[in-house]
């Protein structure tokens, strides 16, 4: 098996990595890979900061690995391989209404890297995490083959749901699906005006799909304010999704500055009539927005980006409201920032999901954001919260272990079946994610 | 309804294809050596829309396996095409030190899919086919870097030029593709690789030429342009450049 060796970036595009790259393209050349010299997977590299990457060392790349192996419509069981995309899933289920149970906003996310960071979508509120959904995993350890469930090889389980890839490589995964009515979405979008309005809907809201969009560079009594959108798959007629465009070069600096932000935010929340609108749209017009636009990331030019996103629990709402403000304050930040409720769902030891409100805010790298986020952290540890690990490129390894309390019994797990620290990325060496002690 | 028979299926480029023509909703029969991957491409063909979707064990240097494919062609219905993926390229310096690679490599990308296609040729005029013929833009020219492949490439053209004039009289059709450098199992990692076509548009370039009756296209189309000058170098210049 030839190796290329590749320079590549987390989505943020801060962050760079050079690795000698492997490709498998079918299930023998993936366990030769393997046997050869385990390495970490990488999947669609829609990972903002270091999760994906693994800087002077080897990697495989799981995105030909993207068969659909079996679907069982009885019991909406869906196996497939590792490699596929969450947006070509819910391109070929919706019409046979199926979706998968859980989706990023991304559709160029991997079901490997789905299961990797045990992702939550828009009905985390209602259905908790991909994870959660997992009937069972063909996983390529560094030390052979194991089929695991959540009643078999439980531990194993626990750690490689959200596990960061650090057991071994997933090669299939079986999902349990959800049904879909129809594939559009129908989506009612309001206005929010401020903070208490946003955080009152979002509580109040019943509908399977809820997130608010925050203008994150509204401040005083506009802070907050933003649009709420809840939706239903639905069955309907809407003209097909036109493909996507690219953004052929890195930006100049400007194009994201802040008074250009102002102005596109506002923009997008008078967008929206005053008393609100239900519209169809077609599936992934809902749920990955910004796919459309390809390499929208080089959007922020060279220097790349950050996005901060924290989880705190429902009562320490008011600290979020103050990193907002601060956020809001500082003029780092960029378009669309996100608000949503989640429920207490998660699949693994390592995952993210916790029940309260987590915000994502993306901040231009070239403001040099390190000491906000630094500040922010600060805050979601006191407010007993914790950071993605799947956006995260700035954190030091202490505020995270106290972060995740589980974290010292998943580094023991993955100790036992990755003895030699095979599958370690740049994220788990610069946390430190798999120290013993 | 269509079927397709697609001979080196567990390649990228077959791979692309097969699913395409399965979300037309095309019947398709995977042939290659790697059976476990081809079990799985049929069912993932199966669930993008395919109505039979088969593996069918095809080794190009094992002729006494074609009766059997032939066969499960014929039980197959309406219009037939076969689309021809196999090839190998071993290292040109491997093949200087050991000149027995040379028979495989001819095989591969020559005799071997050309006598299955002489055996299924009567059907495929029954059934008013297409057949696709993977070649390459290194047949156009024997060059000092990959010649002997280059040279099983050329001989598969002129075949399929001579079939397609066969063909032609029965209504059926040949297309011989020309592909410069696509992103698959057999590029990967191979240095000084430039403009590399992804499968998916290859196979895009493949039905497309098919519908409209193409006989000889280059995939991305510029390669046209490339080869037109590389093919006019004279000789006596060619003989000492390296590209
Ligand atoms: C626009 C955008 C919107 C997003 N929205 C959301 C959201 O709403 N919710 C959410 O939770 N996340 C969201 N994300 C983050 C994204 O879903 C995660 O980072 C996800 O892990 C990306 O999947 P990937 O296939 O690109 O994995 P990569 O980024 O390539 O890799 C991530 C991790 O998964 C591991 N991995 C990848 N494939 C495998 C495999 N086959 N086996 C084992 N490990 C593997 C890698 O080793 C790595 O540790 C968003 C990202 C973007 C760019
Ligand atoms: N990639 C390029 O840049 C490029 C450019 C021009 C032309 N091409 C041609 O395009 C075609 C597809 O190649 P690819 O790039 O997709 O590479 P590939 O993955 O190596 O595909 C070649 C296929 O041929 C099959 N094969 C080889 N020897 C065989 C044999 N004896 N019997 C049966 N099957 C055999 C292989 O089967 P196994 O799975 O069993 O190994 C494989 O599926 C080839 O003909 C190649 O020459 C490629």
């Amino acid at each position: 098996m030839s190796d290329k060796s590749m320079t590549y970036r987390g989505w943020g595009r801060v962050l760079e990595a050079t690795s000698d790259v492997a490709r498998p393209e079918r299930a023998k050349a993936l366990a030769a890979d393997m046997a050869e010299a385990p390495a970490p997977a990488l999947g669609g590299l829609r990972s903002y900061g270091d999760a994906c990457l693994n800087d002077g060392g080897r990697a495989v790349l799981m995105t030909r690995m993207d068969r659909l192996v079996d679907l069982d419509e009885e019991s909406g069981v869906l196996r497939v391989e590792g490699g596929a995309r969450i947006g070509d899933l819910a391109r070929l289920l919706a019409p046979r209404g199926w979706l998968p149970p859980v989706m990023p906003g991304t559709g160029f996310a991997t079901v490997g890297g789905a299961i990797a960071m045990d992702v939550h979508g828009k009905n985390h509120h209602n259905a908790g995490s991909f994870g959660q959904f997992v009937e069972s995993i063909r996983l390529i350890t560094p030390k052979g083959e194991k089929t695991t469930r959540p009643d078999t090889l439980k531990e194993l389980f626990s750690a490689t749901i959200g596990g960061l890839g650090q057991t071994g490589i997933v090669a299939e995964a079986s999902i349990r699906l959800k049904r879909a009515k129809g594939d559009v979405m129908m989506v009612t979008e309001r206005r929010v005006a401020d903070w208490d309005e946003h955080l009152a809907l979002l509580d109040g809201s019943d509908a399977t799909y809820t997130v608010g969009w925050i203008d994150a560079t509204a401040t005083g009594a506009s802070l907050g304010r933003g649009i709420l959108e809840e939706a239903e798959t639905g069955a309907g007629l809407v003209p097909p999704a036109k493909r996507g465009r690219r953004v052929p070069f890195d930006a100049p600096a400007f194009a994201l500055s802040s008074p250009v932000v102002r102005l596109f935010n506002a923009a997008y929340w008078r967008r929206v009539p005053a008393r609100g609108r239900t519209v169809v749209k077609p599936i992934e017009d809902f749920f990955f927005p910004l796919d459309k636009l390809h390499d929208w990331n080089r959007l922020y030019g060279k220097s790349g980006f950050h996005q901060f996103q924290c989880v705190v629990p429902l009562a320490a709402a008011d600290t979020l409201r103050e990193m907002l403000e601060r956020i809001a304050r500082c003029g780092m930040a960029s378009p669309l920032a996100v608000l949503k409720r989640m429920g207490p769902g998660r699949g693994g030891l390592m995952s993210f999901p916790m029940e309260g409100y987590t915000l994502a805010v993306d901040l231009h790298a070239a403001h040099r954001p390190a000491k906000l986020v630094a500040e922010l952290e600060a805050q979601v540890a006191e407010a007993g919260g914790r950071i993605y690990l799947a956006k995260d490129s700035l954190a030091a390894p202490e505020a995270v272990h106290a972060m995740y309390p589980e974290r010292r019994k998943w580094a023991g797990i993955v100790a036992k079946h990755d003895p030699e620290g095979a599958m370690v990325t740049d994220l788990v060496r610069r946390l430190d994610l798999r120290r013993r002690g | 309804m269509t079927t397709w028979l697609i001979l080196g299926a567990s390649s990228a480029m077959a791979r692309a294809l097969a699913r395409a023509v399965a979300e037309r909703g095309d019947a398709v029969l995977l042939a290659g050596r790697d059976m476990g991957d081809l079990d799985a491409l049929a069912s993932d063909c199966a669930f993008r829309g395919a109505p039979r979707a088969e593996a069918v064990a095809f080794d190009a240097r094992d002729p006494s396996g074609f009766d059997a494919i032939l066969k499960r062609t014929t039980e197959t219905d309406g219009i037939l095409n076969v689309a021809v993926f196999v090839g190998s390229m071993p290292a040109q310096d491997a093949i200087d030190a050991d000149a027995a690679l040379i028979d495989g490599t001819i095989t591969d990308s020559f005799t071997g899919p050309a006598r299955l296609l002489t055996l299924l040729a009567p059907l495929i005029e029954e059934r008013k086919g297409t057949v696709v013929g993977v070649g390459s833009v290194a047949g156009d020219r024997g060059r000092i870097g990959n010649y002997v492949y280059g040279a099983a490439k050329a001989g598969f053209h002129t075949y399929l030029s001579g079939l397609r004039n066969r063909l032609t009289r029965a209504g059926a059709h040949v297309v011989t593709v020309k592909p410069g450098f696509v992103d698959t199992a057999m590029t990967w990692g191979i240095e000084g690789m430039f403009l590399v076509a992804a499968p998916e548009a290859v196979a895009r370039d493949i039905l497309k030429a098919v519908e409209k009756r193409r006989d000889v296209i280059y995939t991305p189309f510029f390669w046209r342009y490339i080869m037109l000058v590389i093919r006019h170098i004279p000789e006596r210049i060619f003989k000492k450049m390296s590209i």
